[in-house]
């Protein structure tokens, strides 16, 4: 292939993610991977759901108690906000309009970090309320469920930032167009993970 | 493993129809986008007003597998041609998920 | 090993194997280094024998036992039966379809070194303070009150391992997804195709379960988490539940390739289209999927409730279903066919009883009451060694006989095969026959020795003495191995004459872009086919010759998986608390691996073309490919 070609709207294809036998392996793949995260956080949750509570004997704490839901309202806001953004940021790529695609990536990630500090400042509260990591099984399975996320928040935003960076300069062609749409069915998919831990964890949390 | 794709300049009528077609799948987007906000205000406002666990529980539940319908049908494309294998082992995956999370609720005495 | 490497020299042959792509080459590592721990596992498995030979013996000392035996199981499970199955299957199953390499070169690269690393990393432990002791399971109660590191070595190195094997499950099922020739349709896949698909589906959904238990062990052992610590609220049923999530699921991974290569086997050397092909695939995909509901028939003494422990029992009897449909269309298929005794055929053939015994055996155990007499005695030994060995490691065997002249060019000595198998089939019911009486007399599992008042003196001997058998059957598959190298005897396409796959219908070994022109299916056995009519050439061709597109090698997988190497020795002593290089090491580590990630994407990778002539000139003189 030939990085160089230069694709106008009138000749991009329907479907630039799929267009070449790499973008379709691609595609596939990282398909397969989702369904890989999905039984991974089902583990995590579903350990989670045992340990709930679940302490040294007299624990002071309880999820019923522990959790803030105006902060987690704003972050479920926050994170799907991001979601629609990224929908745009691909609606822009497949009208081959490079420009508007990069700066709806800008608004994702920038949605995407804010979510992260308001989680790093969640946990960051907890830890001083004396709910630290090794304090309790609760606590262990609360912050390796919520981390995991976290840090596939993380890993996301960094993936945004190199692909962005790398192609600044060179636009949008058949070989980065599969890249760009997989990092946006990533980041929906720690949206999905995200809907049943504010669900799972927050709601039915501090419902009891 | 050729990365050579044939090139088909479009017509502009061809054109315009598929941006037309584009702009209208960008406005259903944004429809389950307000549906998933709305869902998720429904869900926060119910423990947020306090009823029974037994009633919310569910509710809660159902309105986070709704939103995850949208987000994998409509976001992320999987009602699209060409997801037959995908949509395959995304299920496998959800039940594989299902019955961990079982197991763990139900039999891990303590 | 083909020709080209030997005259490049040794260093220029290294480097190639460190940074090749090629799903041919890395079947070669695969398989290499998978056989280099099976007889590591093997001579762990003669220490445990050399030890249980008479009673009271002290050959070993009760902790170095517990060490042998934990280390025995989890070599042979993860380092030696997955590694050997994923070479045969690396090796052949792009062929079968009719690629030219898997999806994903670079990640088959990735996920060989990943696998070499955990791999090495957790045999390291014998000579850096001790090897795992808490058995191949690793109960969390046990191993959380383990003493020094050998645990952590354990975690942490079947967590690298871990994700090598799920990249190479995702590479399979893409590969079979997306690569087929044209005209080769589901339904006209090879059964060791479609057995590596729906293996490869188990280790996709199987595997993070596994992954997130060995974190929760690792959170628990060097970071104070308390997932499996009863007094901070924690709870042991945790683990054994997510490791038996990955752990029936994975005897399932080893058992279908092995189901694969018997059902090729069969096919080939009776004769004979398989019988009952479409039974065969859909049996393959029930019992992938039945693999996910059957867990906790490995739980039921652990006190789950009699709905529970009724349902799984249910669910495991189920199985047999399946599994009996296949035996019987392997046993229709042999029916009227002309057959061949070759080595591959009569491994095929003693497969069948053996594992029917050891099938058998798992239906008793399925029968919750039953079980609480049989858990942890040696009747569970001999269950579970009759399906590993009698249907895994007989199928190892039959395929590295059967592939062997496809991998390397050159045919393993029938002769020497043939002494093989049977010093390893009589030694194998010699040692695990008896066994199963051994259990029904009370001897529990994973005890260093007995007592001479016990009664169990004769059949352990006997036992014993089965050992050495396969340790000389295994000795005389290596010296055929050494014979056949050095004679290097150049063989052509189909050297079974029988081949019915496309794999026999290019040169042994492949040129490395394995088909000039990609072939054109008309149906099930695409090779035999065209054999029948006549077709001189072996296939059709879907397409006119033309330039072909080939991925680039690389080295950044070795330096990658390297990085997780090294990220671990400083994960592993870095709450010692006495040391200071742990966390540098840590850093360093994972700054080698993230380092090599971002190059990898950064850096355009668009592969190289072989020109049309190039190809011509390879037909005629040969110059790429090992073969004439």
């Amino acid at each position: 292939m030939d990085l160089n070609k230069r694709y106008t709207p009138q000749t991009w294809p329907d479907h630039p993610e799929t267009a070449t036998m790499e973008g379709k392996n691609k595609f596939v793949g990282f398909w397969l991977l989702l369904a890989a995260e999905t039984v991974t956080f089902a583990s995590l949750f579903a350990t989670y759901l045992a340990l709930k509570d679940k302490g040294p004997s007299g624990m002071e704490f309880a999820a019923a108690d522990l959790f803030e839901l105006p902060l987690v309202f704003a972050m479920t806001m926050i994170l799907l906000t991001s979601s629609l953004t990224s929908v745009y940021a691909m609606y822009h790529m497949k009208n081959h309009n490079f420009k508007a695609m990069q700066a709806w990536l800008m608004v994702t990630v920038l949605l995407g970090a804010t979510f992260l500090g308001l989680e790093i400042y969640e946990f960051n509260h907890y830890v001083h309320l004396g709910f630290g990591y090794t304090h309790s099984a609760f606590s262990a399975a609360f912050y390796t469920l919520v981390g995991t996320h976290g840090a596939h928040v993380l890993f996301g935003l960094s993936w945004f930032i190199a692909l962005m960076l790398r192609n600044a300069k060179r636009g949008l062609n058949t070989y980065n167009a599969p890249k760009f749409y997989l990092v946006a069915l990533y980041w929906h998919f720690i949206d999905v993970v995200w809907v049943f831990i504010f669900t799972v964890v927050y709601l039915m949390g501090v419902i009891g | 493993m050729a990365h050579d794709t044939h090139t088909h300049v479009r017509s502009q009528a061809e054109y315009e129809y598929v941006r037309r077609q584009r702009a209208k799948e960008m406005r259903n987007q944004l429809t389950s986008f307000a549906m998933m906000i709305f869902l998720t205000l429904i869900a926060f406002t119910t423990v947020a007003a306090d009823f029974s666990p037994y009633l919310i529980t569910p509710i809660i539940l159902l309105l986070a597998a709704v939103q995850v319908v949208l987000q994998l049908y409509h976001f992320m494309h999987m009602s699209n041609k060409g997801h037959g294998m995908v949509a395959f082992f995304m299920f496998s995956g959800m039940f594989v998920a299902f019955i961990t999370i079982l197991a763990l609720v139900t039999i891990v005495w303590w | 090993m083909s020709s080209i490497a030997q005259k490049q020299g040794f260093g220029a042959m290294i480097w190639d194997y460190l940074t090749t792509v090629d799903h041919k080459k890395i079947a070669h590592l695969y398989l290499t280094s998978g056989g280099l721990f099976f007889l590591i596992g093997g001579i762990e498995a003669m220490l445990i024998r050399i030890q249980l030979m008479k009673a009271g013996n002290d050959f070993l000392s009760a902790g170095t036992y517990n060490e042998v035996l934990t280390m025995h199981g989890t070599t042979m499970i993860f380092l030696a039966a997955m590694p050997i199955l994923l070479a045969f299957m690396n090796a052949v199953m792009p062929l079968q379809i009719g690629a030219r390499d898997v999806a994903f070169p670079f990640l088959n690269s990735l996920g060989f070194w990943l696998f070499f690393f955990g791999g090495i990393f957790l045999n390291l432990s014998w000579f850096m303070g001790g090897a795992p002791d808490a058995g191949w399971t690793n109960y969390a109660s046990l191993a959380l009150a383990s003493e020094g590191h050998g645990i952590d070595f354990y975690t942490l190195g079947l967590t690298i391992s871990g994700f090598g094997t799920l990249i190479s499950g995702i590479n399979f099922l893409v590969t079979i997804i997306n690569m087929r020739a044209p005209g080769m349709t589901y339904m006209r896949m090879p059964l060791f195709t479609w057995t590596t698909f729906v293996a490869s589906a188990l280790i996709l959904l199987a595997f993070p379960p596994l992954t997130i238990g060995l974190f929760f062990m690792v959170f628990d052992r060097m970071f104070g988490a308390n997932f499996f610590d009863v007094a901070n609220g924690g709870n042991t049923i945790i683990w054994e539940h997510l490791f038996w999530i990955f752990g029936h699921p994975e005897v399932y991974i080893l058992i279908l390739p092995a189901f694969g290569i018997f059902s090729e086997i069969f096919a080939i050397f009776s004769r004979k289209r398989l019988f009952g092909y479409t039974a065969l695939v859909f049996a393959t995909i029930l019992i992938g999927f039945y693999g996910f509901m059957v867990w906790a028939h490995h739980m039921f003494t652990v006190g789950l409730g009699a709905t529970a422990n009724a349902v799984f029992a249910l669910a495991t009897m189920i199985i047999a279903v399946p599994t009996g449909v296949k035996i019987f269309n392997w046993l229709l298929t042999i029916w009227g066919g002309s057959i061949k005794f070759t080595t591959p055929m009569i491994y095929a053939i003693a497969f069948i009883p053996s594992f029917v015994a050891g099938g058998v055996t798992g239906v008793m155990q399925a029968i919750a009451p039953l079980d609480y007499q049989l858990h942890d005695s040696y009747f569970i030994v001999a269950h579970f060694h009759y399906v590993i060995v009698g249907g895994v490691v007989l199928a190892i065997f039959a395929a590295t006989h059967l592939y062997w002249p496809k991998m390397f060019g050159t045919m393993l000595s029938e002769k020497l095969g043939k002494i093989t198998f049977w010093f390893f089939f009589i030694g194998f019911h010699l040692t695990f026959f008896i066994q199963h009486f051994l259990g029904l007399m009370g001897m529990p599992r994973r005890v260093y020795t007995f007592g001479a008042d016990q009664g169990w003196d004769l059949f352990n001997a006997i036992s014993s003495v089965g050992a050495l058998f396969m340790a000389i059957g295994v000795i005389v598959l290596l010296i055929n191995v050494v014979i056949t190298t050095v004679k290097n005897e150049r063989v052509g396409n189909d050297p079974w004459e029988d081949g019915r796959t496309l794999e026999w219908a290019i040169p042994s070994p492949p040129p490395f872009y394995n088909f000039a022109q990609t072939p054109l299916v008309r149906g099930l056995d695409t090779y035999w086919i065209e054999k029948m009519e006549g077709n001189k050439e072996g296939m059709l061709y879907a397409e006119p010759l033309e330039e072909i597109h080939m991925p680039n090698g690389s080295i950044i997988p070795v330096i990658m998986s390297f990085g997780l190497f090294v990220a671990s020795f400083g994960a592993l002593y870095f709450l010692d608390g006495d040391k200071s290089w742990p966390l540098p090491v840590l850093i360093l580590g994972l700054l080698i691996t993230f380092g090599s990630m971002l190059l990898r994407s950064l850096k355009d990778d668009l592969g190289f073309h072989i020109s049309k002539e190039e190809l011509i000139e390879d037909a005629k003189g040969g110059k790429m490919d090992g073969s004439k």
